[in-house]
């Protein structure tokens, strides 16, 4: 968290939480997809699902999708601009008493075919904390350059991860591992002070037993 | 984030001879690598669109509820009526607060400070100060990093979002930041600023987040009001020679032992206090 978390963000109304964290919310998962979305499922948990709709929540979370950022002063009227776009949306509410209680789930369908399951939380003054990626915990903020490798659970891929960040001396903020068995399937999640170069990104891509890199970087323009 | 306690920041401005603006710049572009003229410029950025914000208010418009609108232009209305208790800057400071909150629940654009519920407590203490050329654009960007300097330690030791522990993490923080700034704009040193902080939390300590519907709205807009008297308040105790009893990060940590101990329908869900009221509830079924 820097001070421009603290003053800011420039936003559309009318919350911080329930609005300009719900397009954060958006604009995080359509970057995680890597490619332009055309269809989402959105369900809304908590106070998200009780409060949303006169909060804007769910014209947030579509304008985020949509590539728009907190103070873009079109999300009174993103509804109109998806369908001109072709995106197509459906809401529906879930129950997650575990989770915070602004949380979205969302699948997103992109233009080639990718897909990606994500759950994400509002915590307030605009700030989110990305909680799953298919179904594993994650629990990254966005505030980070934040690098999400998905790979076979074997030894060696954390020294592989580690040491090409060194090599491109990029420092390394953060880290966590979480797998869904010994030996099946892991995500690494590394936040960095400095942004990761998209060469060293596509090397690891291609590595043995990565299954997928995702990268997202809150400074880069949309 | 560096800081975990206003006395860190108030031992390193003793330390350096450094006023409390210097130290949050200089954190800032350690904790972002980035240099003074790139965190100043982002500042500036803020700064203007909350100018814009406040310029641009349109007191036709009203919320999605209906429940909010127009109360700004009447309060700037009466001002020029010179008719009331309160002096003009003190009136022109409530006009503000009232603009803010309802342009926000209007989905206009605005700046969160620290949220959006609470983003007009600190324009409305700073912009009619501007308006009157009694500071100048630097002396608001400085003015503005006082107080994200403020709001980021009670954010990294409690909370700011009112459904983590009510109005007093919300407005309660504004206000506090907006105190500071104040504090800081009369070359008040950094002791003071602390205490200005201390003193204007105290005030709203044990606000509950109780919003009709759980909108933004009522009774949030006004709150803002109550925020940006009370840091002028706590201001001028401070300027005063009046001092803190409790130690500013003691409060701090005060407002987040009340929050959690705060109940959850007090806490933006709406569904205690205002929002439970007979008429609460009736707006709330009017909007469905």
């Amino acid at each position: 968290m820097n001070i421009f978390d603290i003053l800011g963000p420039v936003m559309v109304g009318p919350s911080s939480s329930h609005t300009a964290g719900a397009v954060r919310i958006g604009f995080v998962s359509r970057t995680l997809l890597g490619e332009k979305p055309v269809k989402a499922r959105i369900l809304l948990a908590g106070s998200f699902a009780d409060t949303g709709k006169g909060h804007g929540t769910d014209k947030a979370i579509i304008a985020g999708l949509l590539g728009m950022d907190t103070d873009d002063i079109n999300i009174p009227d993103v509804f109109d601009i998806a369908q001109k776009q072709n995106f197509k949306y459906e809401f529906g509410t879930i129950q997650l008493p575990q989770a915070h209680p602004n949380t979205a789930v969302i699948n997103l369908w992109g233009k080639s075919g990718k897909e990606l399951n994500i759950q994400a939380s509002s915590l307030g003054g605009g700030r989110i904390m990305v909680d799953k990626i298919d179904g594993i915990d994650v629990n990254f903020t966005g505030e980070y350059p934040t690098l999400i490798v998905h790979n076979q659970d074997q030894p060696g891929h954390v020294a592989e991860v580690t040491s090409m960040l060194s090599h491109k001396s990029v420092n390394i903020a953060n880290m966590q591992l979480n797998r869904d068995k010994k030996g099946g399937y892991a995500v690494m999640v590394l936040e960095t002070d400095q942004p990761i170069p998209s060469e060293a990104i596509s090397w690891l891509a291609h590595l043995e037993g990565i299954i997928k890199v995702t990268y997202y970087n809150p400074t880069e323009v949309k | 984030m560096s800081f975990g306690a206003i006395k860190d920041i108030i031992d390193l401005c003793e330390k350096n001879e450094k006023n409390f603006y210097q130290i949050i710049l200089e954190d800032d572009c350690k904790e972002r690598d980035v240099t003074k003229e790139a965190s100043q410029e982002k500042m500036t950025q803020l700064l203007d669109a909350m100018l814009l914000a406040a310029f641009s208010y349109d007191a036709e418009l009203l919320s999605a509820s209906k429940m909010v609108g127009g109360d700004g232009g009447r309060m700037e209305a009466f001002r020029h009526e010179q008719k009331g208790y309160c002096g003009d800057y003190i009136q022109e400071v409530m006009a503000h607060a009232l603009q803010m909150g309802e342009s926000n629940a209007c989905m206009k654009r605005i700046v969160a400070a620290p949220t959006a519920g609470s983003c007009g407590v600190l324009p409305a203490v700073l912009v009619p100060l501007f308006h009157r050329q009694l500071i100048d654009q630097q002396e608001m960007v400085e003015a503005m990093y006082v107080a994200a300097g403020i709001g980021q330690v009670i954010a990294s030791r409690a909370f700011i979002a009112g459904a983590a522990g009510g109005c007093q993490a919300e407005i309660g923080s504004a206000s506090a930041m907006a105190a500071g700034a104040l504090v800081y704009l009369k070359n008040g040193s950094a002791k003071q600023i602390g205490d200005a902080v201390a003193i204007a939390l105290k005030g709203l300590l044990g606000l509950a987040c109780d919003p009709v519907a759980g909108l933004v709205e009522v009774p949030c807009v006004k709150r803002n009001v109550v925020g940006a008297l009370n840091a002028l308040s706590s201001a001028d105790m401070v300027l005063a020679g009046i001092k803190s009893a409790i130690p500013v990060d003691e409060v701090i940590d005060a407002m987040k032992d009340i929050g959690m101990k705060m109940d959850v329908s007090l806490k933006e869900t709406g569904k205690g206090g205002l929002a439970a009221t007979p008429t609460g509830k009736k707006l709330k079924d009017d909007l469905v």
